[in-house]
């Protein structure tokens, strides 16, 4: 069967509860669910051995500034058994700026949600190690969010004296 | 052009301390080649037989900073990397010299950007600014001539070990990993 059906099939089978929201666009397939089920739908999308993505290739997000919900966490992951990529998708939203992380599934997922933490300030819950990964630990601002100025914050970034 | 020219006769020649010391230091500029990103690689391409730094008495590339007289900053710098090159440059024993080396770190180049220092001389003294994206090794070499004709002009007197007007030298401080 082709797994751009069975994914959702399986999916949907697994988890009845969860709102599965499935986008076939230029022959990239993603799925759009809630933020609370990450964990377990990874945990399954990695462990069952029709569909096996055993590659987390990237996690990051997107600011869509005005939206209701303002964030969205993107994860492209990848099976190298079927050659077949995967796009998933969580709404988070500002006022609570958190999900759960997804390192217990895959470890390259470590660096990527640091990065991901850095750039849009979004917390990732049972991360071992969530410090920022390109700016300095004090730095207070997430320089990839809509509402940061392209040249900085001034004097935000300390330079040593001349 | 070389000295024994002057020599077959009498075995001497006469000079002002000024000139023979400068011509000294300006024929033998260590560079420290502080190579961040891509003009690091039109750098070492001044190295190579074709340009041929040793022509100009700057072979010895020390990677060291305690045994340089010229920095070469070749790359972006950014926020995060201008402590490093501070402090790389306080290890340089005086009197020395600092060559900006293309746009980004003369000005911060294409990188008009929250990350990248918007010029060097934000932070160093900046004796030569090197146009280019990255520049030609030939231009490299000018800079180069350029620093020589400084150091030429320069008064031995002007040579201190002491920055002017301090009384003591600061040692910078070696602890270099801090807040890791």
């Amino acid at each position: 069967m082709n797994l751009k059906t069975l994914i959702p099939q399986k999916l949907k089978e697994k988890f009845p509860s969860v709102d599965f929201e499935v986008l076939d666009y230029r022959d990239e397939l993603t799925i759009k669910f809630d933020k609370k089920s990450i964990v377990e739908v990874c945990n399954f999308l990695k462990s069952e051995s029709d569909l096996d993505f055993n590659w987390c290739s990237d996690i990051t997000a997107v600011d869509w500034a005005t939206r209701k919900n303002r964030f969205t966490v993107v994860y492209n992951i990848f099976s190298m058994k079927h050659n077949f990529r995967l796009r998933l998708k969580a709404d988070v939203d500002e006022t609570d700026c958190k999900i759960d992380s997804v390192t217990s599934v895959w470890g390259a997922a470590n660096w990527q949600e640091r990065e991901t933490y850095d750039m849009y300030g979004i917390k990732f819950n049972n991360h071992p190690d969530l410090r920022r990964m390109y700016m300095p630990e004090e730095f207070e601002y997430y320089p990839l969010r809509k509402d940061f100025p392209l040249m900085g914050i001034p004097g935000s970034l300390p330079l040593p004296k001349k | 052009m070389g000295l024994e020219a002057y020599l077959k006769d009498n075995g001497f020649f006469t000079t002002k301390i000024d000139a023979i010391i400068a011509w000294a230091r300006k024929s033998s500029v260590w560079p420290m080649p502080m190579g961040i990103s891509c003009c690091a690689i039109e750098m070492m391409a001044v190295g190579d037989p074709k340009y041929d730094i040793a022509r100009f008495g700057s072979e010895v590339m020390r990677f060291t900073p305690r045994q340089c007289d010229l920095m070469i900053v070749a790359g972006t710098v950014t926020y995060k990397m201008a402590p490093v090159v501070r402090k790389i440059y306080d290890q340089m024993p005086d009197p020395k010299w600092v060559i900006a080396m293309g746009a980004c770190t003369s000005s911060g180049g294409m990188y008009r950007s929250y990350s990248v220092v918007q010029g060097i001389d934000q932070f160093l003294p900046v004796d030569v600014y090197l146009a280019g994206c990255p520049p030609r090794p030939d231009n490299l070499l000018f800079a180069l001539m350029k620093i020589q004709d400084k150091i030429g002009k320069t008064k031995a007197s002007q040579f201190q070990n002491l920055p002017s007007g301090k009384d003591e030298i600061k040692l910078p401080d070696l602890n270099v990993i801090q807040n890791n």
